[in-house]
């Protein structure tokens, strides 16, 4: 099963690498560095502090939306070509194949994610840099198992991509929209209030807290706290499994 | 694409997916509820930053309003009107009324919220705020004004600045939708009556001239009348 899953993922990386997925990837990240540097040079001081913090704000939704766009319209072209149906004609579990795919798109991930923290390295000390750029790896795999996830439930391009995104930025916020619904001056004791703050709750439970993540402010001199990581691994570790959990389960369920 | 069962799903696969799920919840259950710092209030970014961020002037306004609101109001967490700094107040309040001039909000909170404040001088700031504000609107903004008179009747016992507000009132909201009594404000401040009393008259005019519409509003404003109410009692009963 292992070799089987190694395969795909081989196979899954050299399609990212021939559908020119880091030519474009190089010019996001040039687009990054040319808008950092320009404002850098409007700054009249902390020039570096600016570039460093905007340069990690573009970056981290840039890289996000790029990766999982090309999960998601890579794994609907092979839906379309029917390249998934002559994989799983071979002899190989479904869990193999959505693994391997998983493993590919998290290597594309990571090598995105190695290039976005070579770039932060040029205007932020190296620890800082660390930290964001592990927290930013993190987040790139939950990112790709959710992709993959829409992809395998929705099959097109519009819905997948939808979903993906409205998750993403639901679990970015959702700390957030929690503080602003429970604001004293609001009829608490409203029933529509207490349901909508009650699902809110419910929602918060199931999400990841992406708000904790990749934060520009640790490239702008703030005071490196590593005592985050094991919290964030943790939480990337359990939500990965419960994504590559349902994309399996729905992936078992298709009929092809 | 039609679905099969999901017992052609592996058990392992069903029993990973209800663990790894399970654990998400637990997980969520552990991390502490976020709570909001007691932050000094920072100034507002500029009315172009906003507009470079965001693109949506009045959505801004209105995120910014929530922002605020949220600001002093946080779970867990009670900063007392004295402790912010007004003039950052007023710079927010006037930032969101620059972005969205049609919002009412902001006077709203300047004379229903921050002059609440057992501080003469923070209540006089915000008092200025809703008078300097009203020449901008006059015809949609006189509610805030009259409030401003009774707060500077009742709490400043400043009759000067009362009927400063009145006059204004009088004299520059002249428009059709207006109600009639609104211009009669000087009267209506020079009569001899509490200020509960005062409040009473004003919010039913409001309320039966339709000035007011919100559920929301209309709840919080009939709460703040309540809260008078209990106020002038337990004051008349130490009497």
């Amino acid at each position: 099963m292992l070799r089987h899953t190694l395969t795909i993922a081989r196979f899954t990386l050299l399609e990212g690498l021939r559908a020119r997925f880091f030519r474009v990837a190089g010019l996001v990240l040039l687009l990054a560095l040319a808008g950092a540097l320009f404002a850098g040079e409007l700054a009249i001081t902390e020039s570096e502090r600016i570039r460093a913090t905007l340069l990690a704000a573009f970056l981290r939704p840039a890289t996000i939306f790029l990766l999982s766009l090309y999960i998601i319209s890579s794994m609907a072209r092979e839906f379309n070509d029917k390249g998934t149906e002559l994989i799983l004609a071979l002899d190989l579990p479904r869990a193999s194949y959505v693994l391997g795919k998983l493993i590919g798109f998290a290597l594309l991930g990571t090598a995105l994610a190695f290039f976005a923290g070579l770039l932060g390295a040029v205007f932020a000390p190296v620890a800082p840099v660390m930290l964001w750029s592990v927290s930013l790896l993190l987040e790139i795999w939950l990112v790709a198992a959710l992709s993959l996830f829409c992809a395998i439930s929705f099959t097109q391009v519009v819905p997948a991509a939808s979903l993906a995104l409205g998750f993403y930025l639901l679990a970015r916020n959702i700390t957030t929209i929690q503080l602003l619904g429970s604001s004293p001056v609001l009829d608490a004791h409203s029933f529509s209030h207490q349901v909508i703050t009650g699902l809110l709750d419910i929602i918060a439970l199931v999400l990841p807290h992406l708000d904790n993540f990749t934060q520009s402010a640790w490239l702008a001199n703030y005071p490196t706290t590593w005592n985050i990581l094991p919290s964030l691994l943790l939480q990337s570790a359990i939500t990965l499994t419960l994504l590559t959990g349902a994309a399996m389960f729905d992936f078992y369920r298709k009929n092809f | 694409m039609t679905q099969r069962s999901w017992h052609n799903v592996p058990s392992s696969i069903i029993i990973l997916l209800l663990l790894s799920f399970v654990l998400q919840i637990a997980w969520g259950c552990y991390l502490p509820r976020q709570q909001a710092r007691a932050e000094t209030l920072s100034q507002p970014p500029s009315v172009a930053a906003f507009k470079l961020v965001s693109g949506e002037p009045v959505a801004a306004a209105q995120l910014s309003t929530l922002y605020l609101q949220a600001f002093d109001n946080q779970p867990g967490i009670s900063i007392p009107f004295r402790n912010l700094d007004y003039a950052r107040v007023s710079a927010w309040l006037e930032r969101i009324l620059e972005l969205d001039p049609r919002g009412q909000y902001p006077l709203l909170m300047a004379s229903q919220l921050y002059a609440q404040v057992p501080d003469e001088s923070r209540q006089r700031q915000m008092l200025a705020f809703a008078y300097q504000h009203f020449f901008d609107d006059p015809n949609q903004r006189w509610p805030w004004l009259a409030h401003a008179a009774i707060v500077a009747k009742h709490r400043l016992h400043d009759m000067p600045l009362a009927l400063k507000y009145a006059d204004a009132i009088a004299h520059s909201a002249t428009g059709k939708n207006v109600p009639h009594w609104a211009q009669q404000m000087r009267i209506f401040i020079l009569e001899e009556m509490n200020e509960t009393k005062s409040a009473e008259i004003l919010l039913g005019g409001l309320l039966a001239s339709g000035t007011i519409t919100d559920p929301h509003e209309i709840h919080f404003l009939m709460e703040r009348l309540q809260a008078l109410k209990g106020k002038s009692i337990s004051e008349s009963a130490h009497e």
